[in-house]
This record gives C-alpha cells, structure tokens and sequence, in this order.
C-alpha cells in the first residue's frame, strides 16, 4: 500500500470532493495520501473483532420537542452570499438548467 | 509582568482601575508587536474601547466575573458583526451574523474582546503555518513556529496581549501551542463547553477552551464558558461545579499519577524528557505517587485520528461552495460555467494546500470499498484506546506526558512532509478521542530558552482535579512567570 494512488483513483476522488486539481496537485496528492494510507495500515494489526464502533464519546440524549422557534434572519443569512438577490429573498448560482 | 485575569477583574471591580485603561494597554501592546509575532488577523480597536467604556459605566461591575478582562478569540468562533476567517481566503470576506454562545458568554460576564487571532487554516495543523495571512511566530523566537493550530491565541498570551484567549482544540490545538509558548491551554471534556458559532472541522472532536498564564485564569474563564447550550445538541447536561472552589483542596500525598512508560520510550526531545522527569519529581516530592501504566493502544492515536477527523472534517467543509457565504471564484467562461464547475473551481482557490489534502483524504476514507477498511476500523479502534484510558483511570486521578515530543521547530521545517508534522501530535489526539479533559503547563525551557509543557489528563468532566494537580505544581515553580523578551 505504500505506492502513490492512482491519476484515475486521486480523479475520482477530487470529483467526489468538488475540488478542482491542477496537475502539480494531482501529482503531489497522489504520492502524499499513499504514504499516509501506508502509514495508517498498521490498524489492521489490531484485533478489534467484537468491538463496537465509536461515532462519539457523546453519551447523553439529545431528542428534543419539534417546537418552531425564531432563527437566522433571512436578510441576516444572505449578507455573506457571494451572489443574491436581497429583495427577493434568494441566493443566485450560475444557469443550471439549459 | 503583566496583569492576570484574577488581577484585572479585582482592580476593575474595586475601581482601582478603569476598563479603558486596561483595554488601552493591551491594545497598546498588540499593536507594538503584532506586526512581528502575526497573532492577530483582526484588532477591534473601537469596538474594544467602546465595550470597555460600557463596562466602566456598568453599574454592578463588581459582580462580574470578568469585568474589563480583555479576551482574545480565535478567528474560527464567530462574534456578530466582526470578520471571522478561520484564516481561509474562503471565508476572508465573511461577517459572522451571530455570536458563539462562548463569546456571548465572556461578554455578559464582562470581557472585552480585542481581536481575533491567527490560526492553521479551519484549524489544519500544527504550527500555524497553515494560514491564508500568513504564519504566526513564536514569541520566545520568531525564527519558530508558536504551535497550532490556536497559535495566535497561545502568543496573544505569552507575549502578555491579553491575559486570556480563547482556543479550540480538535487533536492538541490549545495544548501544543501553549505548551510551544509557555501558557496554560485546557481543553475541557467534550461536550462541557457550547460549539455553537465554532467553526466545524470535526465534530466528534473538537471542543473550545481556554488559554491563559496561570491555572486559575484557565479555572475562573471555563466557570465563564461551561454549561448546557440548547443550540448544541452535543452539549452535555453535566453540572458546573465552581472550577476554582476546590484548586487548592488537592492533598499531594493523596494525588496518584500514571505515566504510560511504554507511550514515552522513544520519539522525545532529550530536553523535552529531562523536563518531564523533573515535573514527576517534583510532584514526588511533595508526596505524589507515580504509578507505572498500560496504555496498549494510545500508539494507533494518530492513524485512528487523521482517519476520523479527515472524514468528518470532509463531511464538514462540503459547505464552503461558493453559494451561501464566502469567497466564489469568478466565472471565466460565462458561456461553459456551470454548476458543478463554480462549485469545484471556487474550492480549489478558496482551500489552501492542508485543506485540501485532508478533503480529499477524508473523502476516500469515507468512499464506497474503503469505508470499512479506514473509517470503521478506525472507530472501533478508537473504542479500545477510550478503553485504555478508563482502566488506567481507575488506578490513577491523572495521566501525565509531555505535551509535545519537541519544543517548537523552526518555521518552514516541517511543511513538506505532512506525515512529519501529524506525528508531533502523538500525545495530545487521544484526549479528543476518548473526550477526556487535559491541561497542558509551563515545566520548564530548553538550552535555548524555548518552552516545554507537560500535559495531565483526568476523567470524563472532572478538569477540577487536572486543574488542581497542575495548580499545585504551578505554585511550587516558577516557569509560569518567565515572559520572552520583546
């Protein structure tokens, strides 16, 4: 497992991140996440058979009643939009539709 | 030296002092050396004065528990109405609409906030290098690292800015940049402390706290902080107790100290481990037992870490798209741009390198054929290492370590080679891991008058005995009072 992964393997992977990579990225990541893959191999050493997962050390409840309650604005919560219609109360994002 | 927060709040509640001049004088010394140390990516001046000028005029100044304290905030908790970054070009424009409940807090009890402070970028990293504003520098070097990623916080106070910060901790992120520069960071049990208005990077693991120079400060700000918030759903119910009723209530003789022998066999600085032999001496001789423990699994903490925090952090960070806030990369081909590609390009600018590597390493983690060999296995792991630390901590009241393998390393040293720089975390990731509480204090300096901390871990929601045993080291040394040059 210590080889770099692979151009199509560090592709797929970008695609699912939405990040876009240029060469030199694709190129430095694929070698960077083998070696730290390779690194993290050495769990599969430990027996954990029978061991439950932990998810979070959290322990307490925390369902609580379906009651509505005032939150963010909407004028508030589109101030840091990069694009939006304030009148309309809407943020903008390029065509999708053709 | 300058004041602590103990100091200041008598001084202003007495009336001895007035909350302007407090704020005037830290004011005065961020901006005489912020331009060399880089603590801060935000000063607040007027907004600082003016929240001073109210606590002068407050008319029961004398009940709050930090009247005219003034108080430096990590740029990745939000405070209404100033910029909050989290030190990315992604979130360099962005306005937080809100406060955290922390900074919500710290204000009702009196505290001035006067900037916000430098970080790894979305708190990725170990030496604050990670930042879109550039790296932060040590104080007691500035040819070094000060520690990460709540390194401008830990200079803000060891260069005497401030006498409290608050950071935030996901793998030793108050503990290592207060050990690099000689303070006191806690990072409290997970869930004492409301991450409403922390920026997200991994949920399960992160945890905010405070920063300061003396044990007590850290005790009378999570009084401050702790508590149920209903805007977190992962904040415990947990009583708070007065953090700093019962400092001085440790009986030495009664207080049992584990060391995991085998975690420290190798790996440390020789400076690093002469000092923390010393502090166990030192806790020895005023009747302390230390006792030999097994922590079999505590070695796997950093691949259990980087696997668990990347996948969460990935999971995180799918927000940051260019649509609801922050930075959008601009459309260069307005005819072929379409969704997917803004999404995409606007992340690519907007994430630094760190970032980034850790998307994409969270995300394979977490894609279909791998979930099962990294993800689950890494929990599953994380389960035996919580079961470490619960055996050793019925034999034991503390865990002690050092808190970093190494004092801080100069700038630049590390930052091609990621793995390098993960494994310096070594002994702080398992506290996140496993939730525990653990402080990080001053045990001492290097030929080359660089820090050392040594980090004791305690059990699930009870910092008053970490607190108290490093209290009681602290009042038998004098580390804590050695301020670096400026």
């Amino acid at each position: 497992m210590s080889a770099a992964l692979s151009r199509p393997q560090v592709d797929a992977v970008a695609a699912l991140a939405h990040l876009e990579l240029s060469d030199a990225e694709r190129e430095l990541f694929a070698r960077q996440l083998g070696e730290i893959l390779h690194y993290v191999e050495q769990l599969q050493a430990i027996d954990t058979s029978g061991v439950p997962p932990t998810a979070s050390v959290f322990a307490e409840v925390t369902d609580r009643a379906d009651e509505p309650a005032p939150s963010l604005p909407r004028a508030d919560a589109l101030l840091n939009a990069p694009d939006a219609n304030l009148d309309a109360g809407l943020f903008k994002v390029p065509r999708v539709i053709g | 030296m300058t004041p602590t927060v103990r100091e200041i709040q008598g001084a202003v509640a007495r009336g001895e002092r007035r909350a302007v001049d407090v704020c005037h004088d830290a004011l005065s010394r961020i901006d005489a050396s912020n331009g060399t140390l880089n603590a801060f990516i935000t000063v607040t001046h007027e907004h600082a004065m003016a929240r001073a000028k109210a606590i002068d005029a407050h008319p029961h100044r004398d009940q709050l528990p930090l009247a005219g304290v003034p108080v430096a905030i990590k740029d990745n908790i939000c405070t209404r109405g100033l910029r909050t970054t989290a030190a990315s070009k992604m979130l360099e424009q962005f306005v937080a609409p809100y406060d955290a409940t922390v900074v919500r807090a710290l204000e009702a009890a009196g505290a001035v906030i006067v900037g916000k402070t430098n970080l790894d970028e979305f708190a990725m990293g170990s030496s604050t290098e990670n930042s879109a504003f550039g790296s932060a520098k040590n104080p007691w070097d500035p040819a070094r690292i000060p520690g990460g990623t709540s390194g401008g916080s830990a200079i803000a106070v060891a260069a005497g800015m401030v006498p409290l910060a608050l950071g935030s901790d996901t793998g030793g992120s108050i503990r290592q940049p207060a050990s690099m520069c000689g303070v006191v960071g806690l990072k409290p049990t997970y869930g004492r402390v409301s991450r409403y208005g922390l920026i997200a990077h991994a949920s399960s693991l992160d945890q905010i706290g405070p920063m300061t120079r003396t044990v007590e400060d850290a005790a009378i700000a999570l009084n401050v902080i702790a508590g149920n918030d209903p805007a977190d759903a992962t904040s415990a119910h947990e009583p708070v107790t007065d953090m700093t009723a019962r400092l001085s209530s440790m009986a030495p003789d009664r207080l049992r100290i584990g060391i995991p022998r085998s975690l420290l066999e190798q790996g440390i600085d020789p400076e690093v481990a002469r000092a923390f032999n010393t502090a166990l001496d030192t806790y020895q001789a005023l009747g302390a037992t230390i006792v030999d423990i097994a922590l079999p699994h505590a070695g796997a903490a950093i691949p259990v870490y980087y696997l668990v925090s990347t996948a969460e952090a990935s999971s995180n960070l799918a927000r940051y798209d260019g649509v609801r806030y922050g930075f959008r990369a601009a459309n260069e081909h307005r005819e072929q741009d379409d969704l997917q590609t803004m999404y995409s390009r606007t992340r690519a600018r907007g994430f630094g390198s760190e970032v980034k590597r850790r998307i994409m390493l969270g995300t394979y983690v977490l894609s279909a054929g791998y979930y099962d060999a990294y993800y689950l296995k890494a929990q599953r792991v994380r389960t035996l290492i919580r079961r470490d630390y619960e055996q050793a901590l019925q034999q034991v009241d503390v865990i002690a370590m050092p808190t970093s393998p190494t004092p801080a390393f100069r700038l630049g040293e590390k930052v091609s080679d990621p793995l390098q720089m993960y494994l310096g975390d070594i002994f702080t990731v398992s506290a996140n891991l496993t939730g525990l509480p653990a402080i990080s204090i001053p045990c001492g300096f290097t030929a080359d008058h660089l820090p050392i901390g040594v980090q004791l871990t305690g059990r699930l929601f009870d910092e008053a005995t970490i607190m108290s045993a490093a209290h009681l080291y602290e009042r038998q040394t004098s580390w804590w009072t050695r301020v670096p040059n400026l």
